[in-house]
């Protein structure tokens, strides 16, 4: 089986390579046979990639550990979708599934535009080959997943493996690599988009409009592997915290800003044609970003706790990049005359002026988390001495960059393009200033004290205010003309224009997940050693040990847990069982929080261990409005959804108008 | 003043702020990566700096006095005896023979003071059995 693996993989690197150069010197010598068969190519690479990666997760399922990888991440108990998940869950499988995921979007936009953009698709083809090629020369000569333990002469079967790592057997962490990856691998089409219009300096926006979709639903995929891989940290690491600034996470989250950035300067360059340079660079960055986080993550050069083993392959990352960012600078540059802008800015109150701060204040952010993330490996060259820094730089940067963000939310979208005049400004926005500031005032009132948390609020309130008033004009507009209720009506307006309502409620949902950040200014934390019937409190709740056990799960792994009383003001609300388990097969412990979570705040029990005199280590927080960044991503989640829906397109007839009736008999005289 | 000049300026103060917030996160939280074999040449020197050192976890080093914890990092051969004082959990993968990295202060009698650790999986990537395997 894995000779058919590993064949399939270098047949794969051969039709890719055909299909990059048949694809360059078709276009180039205008040969259509030669165009025709490199996008044949592309299916057939699909095809091979598809093979190889089918052969690999069988050898995975039906526990083949002959094989280096899948010895290393599975076994013999673990539930089969987990030995499904294994495909990615190691070095050399997740860079199988890397390229499949890119032989499948490649052959996709083929399809798609297997009747359009006949100039540009050879080199849109030529770009996304390329990179095909670079993976598949990983797969198939530098990190085969098919490699064997053994020669495989005379041994047979090898007993069982080591098992994935208990800590990723979670619901979450199987879907949360491969959306990840549907987010890292899916801006390849965007940037080569990008690059074909250049290269065949396309006038218009064409490639903007086509990749759209494209880079939505890529940013959507991205957005969800995030969030999913806080969510897990949350509830399964045990420490309490969603987001640790890890080299790692910070890998998965530059492109995101990028694209963030990129999704809003694209409308820039199609309402008024302008920033199309920098829309180039953009799109480049987030791809560049994507193979650098891909590198990040598995090269060891910078110390992570997520970070894959040490390995070889980082070098030929950089090689890739090197090669990449200058083929990309210097079309970029002999191209300019291209990209001029139409119009200028004509005013800092405009709706450009606030797209440009929004690019701005996001790129420093990127920028001030890639320094951050590289910080060692800069000042090892520097300075000869490994520095690094930590969550509070992170924080301290990010957190004004953010609530500058929340403003620019609330601002954007009711600013007109060109010029606003302070009093149109002052009447956009007395309402939602007014109830920002009534809502902090009230806060500060009650106790609260925390600067960054009440202009956090106050600029939450300011927003979602401004996006009711919008909701509310336009409805009230057509439910006036239409005879429909509001909510029809709210359902119509969104409906005209998916693009911009549907924005305005993905900004709802990121306001709502701010609101869940700002709770962390206002955490409860405390470690504890309890006896049997001992108690503590913390913030309302108090705690009560009440009973210990211990037991083992069908040789998967042993379990031992405290039983937990959970009260607040006197009244008994819940028994909870935080436990801590041990895999026999990888020797590796992990704890099962208990977690209560509601909308106000999550209380969250670990059991860190046992003390000396039958007492156990609680650890004990208490997380205000965490709920609400799940919410507020769900809410995300709809309205990306609701920017794909296409515009409902209204149809317009000439109207017969009747100007009177006349009886045969008047008309004579 | 110019449109242009206005936005630069505006987008000259908001890098500014943000530049100095960054110069002053760097200083605050700048933690020097340091060998075993450094810190044991750092002596005195080392005591009021942020250091974080790595290491293999020694077997059966690992002790638990109150909401303390004593271990010892291996490296090259030398050894340091570790304290870790913070009140996060250990992270799951911290056992025996996990690679270990510890953040803190080295104390004037040469045992450091870890305020934070964490622990990689031990060799999980690496590790490949020596001859044929068969486990229950």
């Amino acid at each position: 089986m894995e000779n058919l693996g590993a064949l399939a993989i270098l047949l794969a690197f051969c039709f890719a390579v055909y299909a990059l150069i048949g694809s360059i010197v078709g276009r180039l010598s205008r040969r259509p046979f030669l165009i025709q068969s490199g996008q044949r190519a592309v299916y057939t690479v699909w095809a091979l990639v598809t093979v190889a990666a089918g052969s690999l997760i069988y050898s995975i399922i039906a526990g083949d550990y002959r094989l280096a990888y899948v010895w290393e991440t599975s076994n013999k108990t673990m539930p089969v979708q987990y030995k499904f998940a294994a495909w990615w869950g190691g070095q050399a499988g997740s860079l199988l599934f890397w390229s499949w995921l890119l032989a499948t979007y490649s052959a996709v936009v083929v399809f798609q535009n297997r009747k359009k953009f006949r100039e540009m698709m050879p080199w849109v083809i030529a770009v996304l080959m390329s990179t095909q090629t670079f993976f598949l020369i990983l797969n198939a000569f530098v990190v085969s997943p098919f490699k064997l333990l053994m020669a495989g002469k005379g041994v047979i079967d090898l007993g069982d493996g080591q098992g994935l790592n208990p800590l990723l057997q979670y619901w979450t962490m199987v879907i949360h690599p491969p959306m990840l990856y549907l987010g890292y691998v899916g801006f390849s089409v965007p940037f080569a988009f990008a690059m074909g219009s250049l290269i065949t300096k396309q006038p218009g926006e064409e490639w903007i409009k086509t990749t759209r979709r494209w880079t939505l639903v890529t940013w959507l995929f991205q957005s969800c592997g995030i969030v999913l891989g806080s969510a897990w940290a949350y509830a399964v690491l045990g420490w309490g915290g969603y987001w640790a600034w890890d080299p790692v996470e910070n890998a998965s989250l530059l492109p995101w800003i990028t694209a963030t950035a990129f999704l809003h300067s694209v409308m820039m360059q199609e309402k008024k044609g302008m920033m199309k340079v920098w829309n180039m660079v953009l799109v480049s960055s987030t791809f560049f970003l994507c193979i650098f986080g891909t590198f990040l993550t598995r090269s060891g050069v910078v110390q992570s706790v997520h970070a894959f083993a040490e390995s070889p392959i980082g070098k030929y990352f950089v090689t890739f990049l090197a090669i990449g960012i200058a083929l990309t600078v210097y079309l970029i540059l002999n191209r300019l005359d291209f990209l001029k802008s139409e119009s200028q800015l004509e005013s800092v109150l405009s709706r450009e002026s606030s797209f440009m701060f929004n690019n701005l204040i996001l790129l420093a952010s990127c920028f001030s988390v890639l320094w951050g993330t590289l910080f060692p490996v800069i000042t090892e060259y520097a300075m000869g001495e490994k520095i690094s820094v930590d969550k509070p730089f992170f924080d301290r940067v990010n957190i004004p960059i953010a609530l500058f963000l929340l403003l620019l939310t609330g601002v954007g979208p009711l600013i007109v393009w060109r010029r606003s005049s302070f009093e149109s400004l002052k009447r956009a926005f007395r309402w939602p200033t007014i109830l920002g500031v009534a809502v902090a005032a009230g806060l500060f009132a009650s106790g609260m004290r925390h600067i960054y948390a009440l202009m956090s609020f106050m600029l939450c309130t300011f927003v979602l205010t401004t996006v009711a008033m919008e909701f509310w004009k336009g409805s009230r507009a057509i439910s006036s003309k239409s005879g429909q209720n509001l909510v029809m009506a709210m359902i119509e307006l969104t409906h005209r224009n998916t693009r911009r309502y549907g924005g305005y409620l993905v900004h709802v949902g990121i306001v709502i997940m701010f609101i869940g950040f700002t709770g962390a200014a206002f955490n409860l934390d405390k470690t504890v050693e309890l006896a049997q019937g001992q108690s503590t409190e913390i913030g309302p709740y108090s705690i009560k040990v009440t009973g210990y056990e211990e037991g083992e799960e069908r040789d998967q792994y042993r379990w031992d847990r405290v039983i937990v009383d959970l009260s607040k003001n006197g009244e008994h609300l819940d028994t909870v069982k935080p436990e801590r388990r041990f895999f026999i097969a990888s020797q590796t412990p992990t704890t099962q929080v208990a977690l209560r979570r509601r909308l106000n705040e999550d209380v969250y029990l670990n059991f860190a261990g046992t003390g000396d005199a039958n007492t156990y280590v609680m650890q004990a927080y208490v997380f205000p409005l965490v709920t609400w960044i799940w919410l507020g991503f769900l809410v995300v989640l709809f309205g990306t959804l609701v920017c794909l829906v296409p515009d409902k397109k209204k149809l317009v007839f000439p109207r017969m108008e009747v100007v009177g009736i006349g009886k045969p008999e008047t008309v004579q005289s | 003043m110019s449109k242009n000049l206005k936005f630069g300026l505006l987008a000259a103060i908001i890098l500014g702020t943000l530049g100095w917030l960054a110069a002053g996160g760097v200083e605050q939280t700048a933690t020097y990566y340091k060998e075993i074999s450094e810190i044991q040449k750092m002596g005195n020197d080392g005591v009021d700096k942020r250091l974080r050192v790595g290491g293999d976890i020694k077997a059966n080093s690992i002790v638990r006095k109150g909401d303390k914890v004593h271990f010892t990092l291996i490296q090259n051969q030398l050894q340091l005896d570790v304290v870790y004082m913070g009140k996060d959990p250990l992270p799951d993968t911290f056992k025996d023979g996990s690679q270990a990295v510890a953040e803190g202060k080295l104390t004037s009698d040469g045992t450091f003071h870890a305020t934070k650790v964490q622990a990689k999986c031990a060799s999980k990537y690496e590790a490949k059995p020596t001859g044929p395997v068969t486990r229950g």
